[in-house]
């Protein structure tokens, strides 16, 4: 076990490396540059030094090994645009992100996974036919749209919430962002879940329990469930990945402070430094669930071992 | 009779007297404000960030030298009792107040004034303020790092300071916006400062959520006797639209910057109909042409582009009616706007005719570059290019985002371009942008050079008789129309929603969202605690 994490932990530096340079790459061929967004009539002497300042005139190798040198250090480096250590400022917007990614995935895993094994063990059934139904018109619907509608009807039409906000960061304001964002893997859950469970059940172990006796409940609880968790686990861990990237859009709509909206932000300004430490961080966030549902594998399924 | 009469009579006065009550501003409440142009404020360090977005805030926190006055149509000194001209218009005399207190307790001196604008000339950070504080002698040295301080700067005592100019102009102009508000010397040296800003400003700074809110609450030293009236300012971050459109409808929000789309939807609903503040801001939407690119090289060119576009049919069902037609160079607001101007009309004939006496029978082809903005951007080029088409012109549209639209103007790497650029509220400095002294990345995108036009504006500059500045200001302006450096498209009209329970919005015409908050104040139906 300990190996094993040792293993997976070191795994991570390659994955971090190439990501950061891949964004060091994508921002030296992109056009436009921190000192064109700071002002409209910068003395070109100025806008010299001041690059040179930033490290901008050093080639990109120069400039990405003196960020991994300091990365070692734990030193996310300065932003160009509010002149604050990066660490600060995703520190400042790592809450709000991790309330609401949680929130959501909380909310797609308990009426996701239930909807899905509803719908399974009734097949071609009323209640399956309209669990699929939910489930594919939640994958389908855009965030923005789906973001304004659940506005319009829980703020604006039923007063139950308000609109937008991070008030005192309490559950009324984190409701709404959470239901926008939580819809589209809640739809994925069930549609995993439904199709996992009705594989299990014409497994040749279910078949042999059914034989020896077993009651379905059993069944279902002993056999199909801990079966069918393993799969839906490997989902809700690379749903984590895709619930950080689509945070963005439900954020800016919500006027929630997390690190998406940072990331638009400093993407348009080309604030290079906190568009590396904002990705990394999700990046490295990305890592680490991942390496907790391959934790979480063992206790579930003891037959999986960790070599 | 008689009865009738003195009943109408009381109920008139009973009328009367409700409204003038109504009228009376109310101490206390929350003014709940919208930032609306992106999803979070750049810095809380005023001086480094030239966003509309930040100066909202800042319009709060902050006081500089002067303050634009809405009413009055121009800057009126704020932090100066008594501004003392002399030495032909070159040295300005200010008698600071002595009743400015910053918010940590301290009164502000001359000193705070003389660090601030040192600060903002340090040539290695590229504060924006720069190229306002370079009017003042000895500045570009200090920014050029030849010289410590600004030589045309002199203390005379605590609250007297002499300024002297590089040229003779209004430093109104230059000294009223955010960017040159006056920070204190001691405080804002430290790496606190950023996260805890002390201004001089009628609210003082309570906390930051950042990409959500920054929220302020009166500041009982201000100098302007029983102001501010309200006991909290929230500024939210909104940049989406049509989430503030749900949050003012819930009257969440007091004030909401609208877009096209909303304000034909707000127009046409009764219970919003009321809501809406217009004003013509100093803003000029046009198509700048690169004379180095051949054909626009050609005056008859440029203006047959002016003939070939229908800029009414565009400004009417596209922008939703959101703007005034420009008819050249100098917005509406601006002093010198000349009424009897006539924009260039809609005449395809009269394009192609000086298309052929240009020795382009055939038209020609150009690159245009736009950004995605609804407003001056690709829905724009893409409603111009069929009317170009008529006349033989056809269009390559080349799309890049504003952070690249802005360094590709600055640079002239275009043939064509489509922008918004402030043309006010100074008509002077605005128009000097198209002076040959003005280099190409200060604001003279166009490279323009003409020296017709440098001696009318030269001319305008040197003279003290106000009214012939005002015509020559304006013959200037009839020159850029005759010249047609650029398509003359729009001026924009800002329209803001606004709650009924909020009075003493402002018709800002240099920037809606940028209100003087100290005279704003909310009756008791406004639902914010």
């Amino acid at each position: 076990m300990l190996s094993f994490l040792i293993r997976r932990l070191l795994q991570t530096i390659p994955t971090v490396l190439a990501v950061v340079l891949l964004v060091f790459v994508l921002f030296s061929v992109v056009p436009g540059s921190i000192a064109s967004t700071l002002s409209d009539d910068v003395d070109p002497q100025v806008e010299l030094r001041l690059k040179q300042q930033l490290g901008l005139n050093d080639p990109v190798y120069v400039r990405f090994g003196n960020y991994i040198g300091k990365l070692a250090t734990g030193d996310f480096g300065t932003s160009f645009r509010t002149r604050e250590p990066v660490t600060s400022m995703i520190a400042k917007r790592a809450l709000p992100t991790l309330q609401l990614i949680f929130t959501a995935m909380a909310f797609s895993v308990l009426l996701g996974v239930p909807l899905g094994f509803i719908a399974a063990l009734r097949p071609g059934g009323l209640v399956d036919s309209a669990a699929m139904i939910v489930a594919v018109t939640g994958l389908s619907i855009a965030k923005f749209w789906l973001g304004l509608v659940i506005m319009y009807v829980f703020a604006l039409k039923l007063g139950w919430l308000p609109s937008f906000g991070y008030g005192d960061g309490g559950l009324k304001y984190l409701l709404l962002p959470a239901l926008t964002l939580g819809v589209s893997p809640m739809a994925l859950f069930a549609r995993t879940t439904r199709a996992a469970v009705l594989e299990i059940m014409t497994a040749d172990f279910v078949r042999t329990a059914r034989s020896k006796g077993m009651s379905e409940t059993r069944v279902v609880k002993w056999h199909v469930m801990r079966n069918a968790l393993v799969i839906i686990l490997t989902t809700v861990g690379l749903q984590f990945g895709g619930l950080m990237g689509q945070a963005v859009v439900v954020e800016k709509l919500f006027s929630w402070p997390g690190i998406g909206s940072l990331l638009v932000d400093s993407v348009l300004q080309r604030d290079v430094p906190a568009v590396q430490g904002s990705i990394l961080v999700v990046v490295l966030a990305f890592l680490a669930i991942n390496l907790v549902v391959d934790l979480l594998y063992g206790v579930i399924d003891p037959r999986i071992r960790y070599a | 009779m008689m009865l009738r009469m003195t009943a109408i009579v009381a109920g008139l006065a009973l009328v009367l007297a409700g409204s003038a009550e109504a009228q009376t501003p109310r101490r206390g409440g929350t003014i709940r404000m919208t930032a609306p142009y992106g999803s979070s404020f750049t810095s809380l360090d005023i001086h480094t960030t030239q966003r509309a977005q930040d100066e909202i805030y800042a319009k709060a926190l902050h006081r500089s030298l002067y303050i634009w006055d809405s009413a009055e149509g121009k800057p009126v000194p704020e932090l100066a009792k008594e501004v003392i001209v002399s030495g032909g218009g070159l040295v300005q005399t200010f008698k600071l107040r002595d009743d400015a207190y910053f918010h940590n307790g301290r009164k502000m001196t001359a000193d705070d004034v003389i660090w601030t604008f040192n600060r903002i000339m340090d040539g290695t950070k590229a504060y924006p303020g720069a190229r306002y504080v370079r009017i003042i002698e000895g500045a570009a040295a200090v920014e050029k790092g030849q010289a410590k301080e600004i030589s045309g700067l002199k203390k005379i005592d605590d609250f007297t300071l002499e300024m002297k100019l590089t040229e003779k102009v209004d430093p109104g102009f230059y000294f009223f916006t955010a960017l040159t508000s006056i920070y204190p010397a001691d405080e804002a040296a430290k790496d606190s400062f950023i996260q805890h800003p002390i201004g001089l400003g009628p609210f003082k700074f309570v906390e930051h959520v950042p990409g959500s809110r920054i929220v302020l609450e009166r500041w009982d030293k201000f100098y302007k006797p029983g102001k501010p009236y309200a006991d909290k300012i929230v500024i939210s971050i909104m940049g989406e639209a049509a989430a503030r459109d749900v949050a003012f409808r819930n009257k969440e929000i007091d004030t909401s910057v609208l877009g096209p789309a909303q304000y034909v939807a707000y127009q046409t609903d009764p219970n919003l109909k009321g809501t809406l503040v217009e004003v013509a801001e100093v803003f000029t939407r046009y198509m700048g042409m690169n004379p180095a690119f051949k054909p626009f090289a050609d005056k008859r060119v440029r203006q047959a582009i002016n003939y070939a576009i229908d800029s009414d049919l565009i400004i009417n069902k596209l922008v939703k009616g959101k703007a005034y037609r420009a008819t050249s160079w100098l917005p509406l607001t601006s002093p010198a706007y000349d009424k009897t101007m006539k924009p260039y009309p809609y005449d395809p004939a009269k394009a192609k005719q000086l298309l052929t006496e240009a020795g382009y029978p055939q038209g020609f082809e150009f690159e245009w570059t736009t950004s995605q903005n609804e407003s001056w951007g690709l829905p724009i080029v893409s409603a111009v290019i069929p009317m170009l088409d008529k006349v033989g012109i056809k269009v390559k549209v080349k799309q890049v985002e504003t952070a690249v639209l802005a360094e590709v103007v600055r640079t002239g790497d275009y043939q064509a371009f489509i922008y918004s650029q402030q043309s006010g509220p100074d008509p002077l400095a605005a128009l000097k942008c198209f002076h040959s002294s003005t280099p190409q990345p200060a604001c003279n995108y166009m490279n323009f050079r003409n020296p017709e036009f440098d001696k009318i504006l030269d001319e305008a500059g040197q003279t003290d008789d106000a009214a012939k500045r005002t015509q020559l200001l304006q013959k200037a302006n009839a020159f850029l129309y005759e010249e047609a450096p650029v398509w003359f498209f729009n001026y924009n009209k800002a329209v803001m929603a606004v709650q009924p329970w909020l009075h003493g919005i402002q018709q800002n015409p240099t920037e809606m969202t940028h209100q003087n908050v100290e005279d704003l104040w909310v009756d008791e139906t406004s639902p914010a605690k």
